[in-house]
């Protein structure tokens, strides 16, 4: 589903985040990417989701290869992906229901097929009650819950999240996990970007460990 | 095709909702571009009604043919003929010698000096109406006549119709530097104002990026913003226009009065209206176009 070999990714400045990156991830897996802060799990997830081309090296995502494809083509390889963000990059000057619409808006589905995928989004995270209330007004683990309704609104085939639990509390983190694994249950790949130990400790998910831009396990 | 479409009648809406949401600012750039449009259309209008005013009022020019004095009866009735046949020319009228001296005598009140005369010092001649009054028609006629047999002399009297010819042509560019310098000010006025919104809007479209929306589909709220604003912009300026031409109307009337004269100023036609609204509009598209393709590309993460 996603390979990667030979990968390296220079940003301009010369700084090398990955250096030649070789990795599997079959359909249907769990994986984690773990490491230090700066040992380039971001990088590695930009990389797979089409945001970020590799410097050398191929990526492939459902067999197309990222680096050489159109930059018009692009955002059809992202529509594969529903994503996490570190920071959920919710919009604020929206309410939940309008903030979940917004994937389906820019692929452009049919209204009355869209508004009950939002409905069925918003169900399974358990922010059915809330769909007028702005983001704000939200707490940390709900506006968590809501980038995941919006990751997973549109049923894509892989769910990337970086750093899905870094600012939640540990019974917050819990519940996340279980969600993730229950969109892993019924078939999605999930690579997660983390270092919280207590997360793969409970999944227990195949792991990618990089170090200073390697693949060290 | 429905769900293309769909995508269009929402992101119209949302640009309406979004011009209403700031209503002051949205005015205020729409005057702009209204006074801004406002300013060639004025001049323009003056134009056509002169150039019209000109036509109705002038009289058309003519071509004067002089036969020589030796020509004979046959000779006039094959100059004639010739006039007859020619598809240029409107209409024509003799004038015979005899009437000519006579016509001379009883207007000019010289019969004492023409009478002292041996004989009629004047010629046979043609006065000729063209069908087109531009001076390279009149010219081209005067031209031919000349090589005609017998004719002594062509006289054409062009010099008025070249000196408003001139005047207008003059007119015609002053319009065109004036709308191009104004179209520019459109597109930097849209230019900025996108940019503005683009500025403001920067998480939104970071986001739809990030999760797979396409340019196009970015571009096309700003896009249709643009065009919204140029064609609310041209239609004010018609509407500026328009109040004034109604004021300045009431005072012409009077004026016009006042020498005896009927003269009123008219407004732009409606196919002319129409091309307005639709060049504010594309210029409003062109400038949100240009806004959105420059400030776009630092979203792209190449």
């Amino acid at each position: 589903m996603i390979s990667f070999s030979q990968v390296t990714k220079r940003y301009p400045g010369g700084y090398e985040a990955l250096k030649s990156v070789a990795l599997e991830i079959q359909p249907g897996e769990m994986v984690f990417i773990t490491g230090h802060s700066g040992a380039g799990k971001s990088t590695l997830l930009k990389l797979m989701a089409a945001i970020e081309r590799p410097t050398s090296g191929t990526v492939l995502v459902n067999g197309q290869n990222v680096g050489t494809l159109r930059a018009s083509a692009m955002p059809f390889v992202r529509r594969n992906f529903g994503l996490m963000f570190q920071d959920h990059k919710l919009l604020y000057d929206r309410n939940v229901y309008q903030n979940v619409m917004l994937p389906l808006n820019i692929i452009g589905y049919d209204a009355a097929d869209a508004a009950k995928r939002v409905r069925a989004a918003l169900d399974k995270v358990g922010l059915l009650g809330k769909e007028k209330a702005m983001p704000v007004t939200l707490s940390g683990g709900e506006q968590q819950r809501l980038a995941i309704a919006r990751a997973i609104v549109h049923r894509p085939a892989i769910l990337l999240a970086d750093e899905p639990t870094a600012n939640l509390d540990s019974a917050y983190a819990v519940e996340l996990g279980e969600l993730l694994r229950s969109f892993n249950q019924v078939g999605v790949t999930v690579v997660i970007a983390t270092h919280d130990e207590q997360l793969e400790a409970r999944l227990q998910p195949r792991c990618i460990v990089l170090a200073q831009g390697r693949v060290s396990a | 095709m429905r769900n293309w479409l769909r995508q269009h009648r929402l992101c119209l809406a949302a640009t309406f909702t979004r011009l209403a949401r700031t209503p002051l600012a949205s005015a205020l750039n729409i005057g702009v571009i209204g006074v801004a449009l406002a300013l060639p259309l004025a001049f323009y209008i003056v134009l056509v009604n002169l150039q019209s005013f000109a036509q109705d009022k002038a009289p058309a020019p003519q071509v004067s043919l002089f036969l020589k004095l030796d020509a004979q009866t046959a000779d006039t009735r094959e100059i004639e003929n010739r006039l007859k046949k020619h598809t240029a020319i409107a209409k024509y009228r003799f004038i015979a010698r005899d009437q000519a001296l006579a016509d001379l005598k009883a207007k000019s009140g010289l019969a004492d000096v023409i009478g002292s005369l041996g004989g009629n010092p004047l010629p046979d001649g043609f006065v000729v109406d063209a069908k087109e009054n531009s001076v390279v028609a009149l010219e081209r006629l005067r031209d031919e006549f000349k090589a005609w047999p017998k004719i002594e002399h062509v006289q054409l009297d062009s010099a008025w119709v070249r000196r408003l010819d001139a005047t207008l042509q003059l007119g015609r560019l002053i319009v065109l530097v004036l709308g191009a310098l104004l179209a520019f000010a459109l597109v930097a006025v849209t230019f900025n104002t996108i940019r503005l919104q683009i500025v403001t809007q920067r998480a939104e479209i970071e986001v739809a990026k990030l999760i797979g929306a396409t340019n196009p589909f970015i571009r096309r709220p700003f896009v249709y913003y643009g065009a919204i604003m140029g064609l609310a912009g041209g239609i004010t300026g018609w509407l500026i226009v328009w109040g004034g031409l109604r004021l300045l109307n009431e005072r012409l009337a009077g004026l016009a009065q006042l020498y005896g004269a009927n003269l009123t100023l008219h407004h732009l036609s409606m196919s002319d209206t129409a091309s307005l609204c639709l060049f504010a509009a594309a210029l409003g598209w062109l400038g949100a176009w240009l806004s959105v393709s420059r400030n776009l590309a630092e979203f792209d993460p190449e």
